[in-house]
């Protein structure tokens, strides 16, 4: 859409607060995108910061790996240090990598699948991208206060209490993932009332692209999950700063709540990562073998299932804590049960491919390599719900090879390959082909070299987390393996990394519909207008552009959902979003999304910091208890009502923004 | 703004496929949300329940009538609050007014109940580190406490915006939503009151 054929209007209201922090009319500039609200400006953000942790917690990892390339070895990095570095990869790569990751395709395009102009709540959104920015900068700055989280990702207490972890790297760990879960829950109403109240015309729930129906999934677990880590967190910092005995046994408190909690939340945490990926492959699998999704209703319906059962095995992870028989077999069972609908999903993305014309793009190798990879990881999950090869494989290499294959082979090859399919969405330009096959073919390489031999560690009893190792356990030659592959995996990344930013800059032009897609978001240019749709689409089928452009590949048969007869009217006093008299509102930059994440996440640095403004016991003997809590949290204390200030003049604030009026009535 | 769409709706976009508005979903969201957060401080309280090394006991410190008062003083809020919509749905901004203020002022004699009690208990003997019961029943009430403080502020912030002219008949979507939360948050305590107060006299 040329600027010529339309003309901006800007809106006329103004608030009280727009004389102190202007907002511009458009988004201009580096203000532009501090201000934005613009669900494709926040997803773009969201990967960039996604994607610098990934270099950041890739670093970690390949430290990690030197470290083990060989026995006994030292003087490389501290068994301090290695504590912290395998607790921060953990902590990047699941919270600050893969999580925000799904949460940019969420942004990006979720939206435009469903017709949507926006999300629900553009503000709020905006209010999720600086929480999250804000709360993973806080936790990274423990490296340079030489007080990096060093107590693993998942914390167990005792060890996390202040007995055994004094100092500072608690506080950043428990308020760096506290403030990242209100990013996560923020962000998940917003895309949950999104995907429920503003799908286009005709867009009924089984017509819905698969990808956001698992962002819909994805979302329900996200708010209903991470209230119990929100819980065991604010209860440990309740010991750790208050002396409250939740965790303490001495005082008759259960350490193994932590775990429970922990992993009530953790494990639908698992699904939370990998569901997304899921969903972008479900997307990019017919695209490329051309043919429709084999069994959307089963692919929908099982995604729908393990969500569900997501919430009902947690305690296989903690079949080694003595639950007793009846709990361990209820959970052993539940966790097998688990399997099934995974392997539907795996079932239906191989009956799509069966007898497909597969395009072997770089997108399809990506989902290629997830469906085998993410297989194995199910494989071995499976051998671990058998709690009596539990009991052997617990906090073994073993398991680190399940999470990796789970984890990279599966979530971060499956987010690769929705990164290389909706590159061209996003920029208008398409990554290399010949560089895309070569990060493939390292990345499978060097991941497989690096994580199955992994499988032999373990079952050698080759334990996690520790540092080094003697050299007559025999495990010198397989660990070499391992690093090597590691590195493999590093040059892939740079490569990528390299063509990602060649590309942006001035790669191939993508053009119109670069992959022939089915879904809508394919329907409009790349990339999109700020407004997305001129119109409404009108969405008459599943894969509606698809059928659009190829009406005789309709099948009429007795399939309900590919029935031109299917057709929703719109209701326009309903569906009042296309462009008429009053052009197409967009609404105003904002400043106070973040100022209030600015806000919240000084005050959780001030609850960090506050061990350096207790005053010294001679000085609080003649201090009040209120006047000592208020010196030792005045910084959280200033920091939240920042937060709170902005939150209201954010509430006041007038939508502003401008209408855009076209010149021209013709439809595309 | 367009004529078409519910009158009580001043932005016709707000309201979706559904029929509702966004708000209003996300509003029950984050009460699905929360309903997670109580039920995990509420399970912490029952696992630690008889656990305690040191005491006071809640039988020995627990003043069920007194409690009883200061639930009866919140539901009766949650009564105000509706009576609050009702009349803003009418455009009574007088009415609204009044019971918009006697709903915060009713929270806000649960909480001083709250302050009295936990003032009470701690000179009983009852501290946040004493015993795991002084900890999970603290941080347990308190939280709740906090969702009452927020709402009483909530419901102020609605009382003052209402003389600039921002409560309307038209945006009575924002007292809705105010009192969705509120009525969740009295909810709460009912659950609360049963399995920290009463369970003590029953099992």
């Amino acid at each position: 859409m040329s600027s010529e054929e339309m003309h901006i209007e800007p809106a006329p209201e103004k608030g009280f607060f727009d004389n102190i922090f202007p907002r511009q009319v458009e988004p201009k500039g580096l203000i532009g995108w501090l201000t934005t609200i613009d669900h494709k400006r926040i997803g773009i953000l969201y990967g960039v910061t996604a994607l610098f942790w990934f270099l950041v917690g890739g670093l970690e990892a390949l430290m990690i790996r030197i470290q083990l390339h060989t026995s006994d070895f030292r003087g490389f990095i501290s068994a301090e240090t290695y504590n912290s570095l395998f607790t921060m990869h953990g902590t990047t790569m699941i919270f600050l990598v893969v999580m925000p990751l799904a949460v940019a395709f969420f942004n990006y395009v979720m939206p435009l699948q469903i017709g949507a102009r926006d999300v629900a709540f553009p503000r709020m959104n905006a209010f999720s991208y600086w929480m999250f920015l804000f709360a993973s900068i806080l936790l990274n700055i423990s490296w340079f206060f030489g007080e990096a989280p060093h107590m693993s990702w998942v914390g167990y207490a005792p060890i996390t209490e202040i007995q055994y972890t004094p100092g500072m790297a608690g506080e950043f760990w428990i308020i760096g993932l506290q403030l990242l879960g209100v990013a996560s829950i923020v962000g998940s109403l917003n895309f949950i009332t999104t995907i429920i109240n503003m799908r286009a015309p005709g867009m009924t729930f089984m017509r819905m692209p698969v990808f956001s129906w698992m962002t819909l999934v994805t979302g329900f677990l996200i708010i209903l999950a991470f209230p119990a880590i929100t819980i065991c967190l604010a209860e440990l910092m309740f010991d750790r700063l208050f002396g409250t005995n939740f965790f303490q046994a001495a005082a008759g408190g259960l350490p193994i709540l932590w775990q429970h909690l922990f992993w009530v939340f953790g494990h639908p945490e698992v699904y939370i990562l990998i569901l997304p990926p899921m969903g972008m492959v479900s997307e990019i699998l017919p695209v490329f073998s051309r043919r429709p999704l084999f069994g959307y209703p089963l692919i929908v319906g099982s995604g729908i299932a393990i969500g569900l059962m997501g919430f009902t095995v947690w305690s296989h992870h903690m079949f080694t804590s003595g639950l007793g028989n009846i709990a361990t077999a209820a959970f052993a069972l539940t966790t097998m049960a688990i399997a099934v609908p995974t392997g539907v999903k795996i079932f239906n993305w191989i009956g799509t491919l069966y007898k497909g014309q597969l395009i072997m793009a770089t997108p399809m190798l990506f989902s290629l390599g997830f469906i085998y990879q993410f297989m194995m990881g199910g494989f071995s999950g499976l051998m671990h719900a058998n709690a009596v090869h539990d009991l052997q494989q617990h906090d073994s290499y073993f398991i680190v090879a399940h999470f990796h294959y789970v984890l990279i082979g599966g979530a971060l090859f499956g987010t690769f390959a929705g990164l290389y399919y909706w590159f061209p969405k996003v920029t208008g330009r398409k990554l290399d082909e010949k560089f895309g096959k070569f990060v493939f073919w390292f990345l499978f390489v060097g991941f497989n070299l690096t994580f199955f031999p992994m499988h032999w560690l373990g079952l050698n009893g080759m334990p996690r987390r520790i540092y080094t190792y003697s050299p007559n356990m025999g495990w010198d030659t397989i660990n070499m393996v391992c690093t090597f592959g590691a590195l493999l995996m590093a040059v892939a990344v740079v490569v990528f990394f390299w063509d990602l930013f060649r590309t942006a800059k001035s790669g191939q032009v993508a053009g119109f519909d670069p992959w022939d897609a089915r879904t809508v978001e394919w329907s409009i240019p790349n990339p999109p207008p700020v407004y997305n749709f001129k119109d409404t689409p009108q969405v008459k089928c599943l894969d509606d552009f698809w059928y659009a452009k190829y009406p005789e590949t309709m099948v009429h048969d007795e399939d309900e959902t590919m029935h031109p007869s299917d057709y929703v009217a719109a209701d326009p006093a309903v569906h009042g979003h296309s462009h008429d008299d009053h052009g197409i509102h967009m609404p105003g930059g904002s400043w106070f999304p973040m100022f209030a994440a600015l806000g919240f996440c000084i005050g959780g640095f001030g609850i960090v910091m506050h061990g350096f403004f207790i005053p010294d016991p001679v000085a609080a003997k003649s201090m009040s208890t209120l006047s000592i809590l208020l010196r030792e949290y005045w910084l959280a204390i200033l920091g939240g009502l920042m937060g709170v200030a902005s939150v209201f003049a954010w509430a006041m604030e007038p939508i502003g923004g401008y209408n855009i009026h076209f010149k021209e009535e013709d439809n595309k | 703004m367009s004529a078409h769409g519910s009158h009580l709706i001043e932005n016709p976009h707000e309201i979706g496929t559904t029929g509702l508005p966004h708000r209003k979903i996300m509003m029950w969201l984050f009460l699905a949300s929360d309903c997670m957060f109580f039920g995990a401080l509420i399970s912490t309280y029952l696992i630690y329940r008889g656990r305690s090394i040191a005491g006071p006991t809640p039988e020995e410190i627990f003043d069920i009538p007194l409690t009883s008062t200061s639930s009866f003083v919140l539901l009766m809020s949650s009564y105000l609050m509706v009576l609050a919509l009702a009349a803003i749905e009418r455009n009574d901004l007088t009415k609204f007014r009044v019971y918009c203020l006697g709903t915060a002022f009713f929270g806000s004699i649960f909480l001083g109940f709250q302050v009295y009690e936990f003032t009470h208990f701690y000179h009983a003997g009852l501290t946040l580190h004493g015993s795991v019961f002084g900890s999970s029943f603290y941080v347990l009430t308190g939280t709740h406490g906090c969702h009452v403080a927020i709402g009483v502020l909530w419901l102020l912030a609605l009382f003052f915006y209402s003389f600039t002219g921002g409560v309307t008949q038209r945006r009575a979507l924002d007292v809705e939503i105010a009192g969705l939360y509120w009525h969740f948050v009295d909810i709460v305590w009912i659950v609360i009151f049963v399995a920290v107060y009463l369970l003590e006299y029953i099992i």
